[in-house]
């Protein structure tokens, strides 16, 4: 899964489905993907019209670069079917199941992700789907569903539910998370596909959403879902490489077209070798650098 | 086609537009209220007529006021409220969507 392992997915902002000024300004903050939420942040009786609305957003808004993701509603409402066909309608790139307890709910997704693509003709395996994990059951069934389908590009780790069905609640130190945080990450990796943390929701708490986010990009996950537009630059600038990280992928990246020219498969730097894992980290310095607007295209320094 | 009950859908939130539908008599009035009314008032009323009719309903009477909605939200607002009428939340009309 090239495209997915390629694609930055530092930020995830949710967006409330059924707000016309936010859903229509969501493009403007620079989110690497924004999700439009039809569950929890709408309610009942405002379902069809939230539905409605995304879609029809969806058609006329410019988004930029954003990978487009929409939460739907879980297969246990009566909305999930509807859901799936206005958004494989509209063209969303990702689908979003809420509490995804079973690699079965995913299976049961993708199969009727497709019969949606087949009813309003659209490209079959277009629609890419990802799962958030939010109870006990969903963490320890974690590995199974994050490889359930080709088409998963992502598996999320939702902490205000599973804590409550740890009984627990959150911590400034996050301790009670860790497990599930490494098993939604391990599972991620395990699948090639990439790996979100849970909202942080105080927004008062600047401190703590740094620390938290620096833990997170510590143990190795693409990025954070986030529940406010301030909170993108903060993230950025966590994962935003430092200027040695930088020069260091530079020459790594130097060594490799060296080696190409010279029509060498072994690539060696300062006399020593490179190996595959340091080259896969240089790459991704450098996405990181580009999408921070440190270097150009071309991989050099801009001015500051 | 007619409408079975009274409906609305929207907002009185800025970017929103509340769209309420009643039945009517003598094809679609609408009944208009924006800050925008001089210089987007036709626009407004074109996308809700072309929706309303897309839905085959012909005589319906429309109060809408507006908060400077783009015509995406004014569509998906009247599709909405349409729906609510006809009572057809359930089976969304897709190739009016």
């Amino acid at each position: 899964m090239a495209e997915t392992t390629e694609r930055l997915r530092r930020t995830m902002m949710f967006v409330p489905g059924n707000n016309p000024a936010m859903v229509k300004d969501a493009g403007i903050y620079g989110a690497d993907s924004i999700m439009f939420d039809l569950e929890d942040a709408v309610s009942m009786a405002e379902k069809d019209a939230a539905r409605a609305l995304v879609y029809e957003a969806l058609q006329t808004q410019d988004y930029g670069d954003a990978e487009l993701v929409v939460r739907i509603n879980g297969d246990d409402t009566p909305y999930y079917h509807n859901d799936i066909k206005a958004m494989v309608k509209a063209g969303i790139d990702v689908i979003r199941l809420p509490k995804t307890e079973t690699a079965d709910m995913i299976t049961t997704l993708v199969a009727d992700v497709a019969a949606a693509e087949k009813e309003f003709g659209r490209e079959e395996g277009s629609t890419h789907v990802m799962a958030a994990i939010e109870s006990a059951k969903g963490v320890l069934n974690a590995p199974a569903i994050a490889a359930a389908s080709d088409r998963m590009i992502g598996i999320a780790l939702s902490a205000e539910d599973y804590t409550t069905d740890m009984k627990t609640h959150r911590y400034p130190d996050g301790a009670e998370l860790e497990f599930a945080r490494n098993m939604v990450l391990h599972s991620a990796r395990a699948a090639g596909i990439a790996a979100f943390d849970t909202v942080f929701t105080n927004m008062d708490d600047t401190e703590g959403f740094y620390r938290e986010t620096k833990h997170i990009h510590q143990l190795g996950f693409d990025g954070k879902s986030l529940v406010n537009p301030r909170q993108i630059a903060m993230v950025n600038d966590v994962y935003q490489p430092t200027e040695k990280e930088i020069a260091n992928a530079r020459n790594v990246i130097n060594a490799i077209e060296e080696a190409r020219i010279k029509g060498s498969g072994v690539i060696s730097m300062n006399g020593q070798m490179v190996d595959r894992p340091v080259v896969l980290r240089a790459e991704r310095v450098m996405r990181l650098a580009k999408a921070s607007n440190l270097v150009d295209e071309e991989g050099n320094d801009l001015e500051k | 086609m007619e409408i079975k009950q009274t409906a609305l859908a929207g907002t009185l939130e800025s970017s929103d537009i509340q769209i309420m539908l009643s039945k009517g008599t003598d094809g679609v009035s609408i009944e208009l209220e924006s800050d925008v009314e001089k210089q987007f008032g036709d626009q407004i009323r074109l996308v809700i007529t072309e929706t309303l009719h897309q839905f085959e309903l012909d005589n319906v009477k429309v109060k809408a006021i507006d908060k400077g909605a783009l015509d995406c939200v004014i569509k998906a607002r009247t599709i909405a409220a349409a729906q609510r009428a006809l009572q057809t939340q359930d089976q969304p009309a897709w190739e009016v969507f």
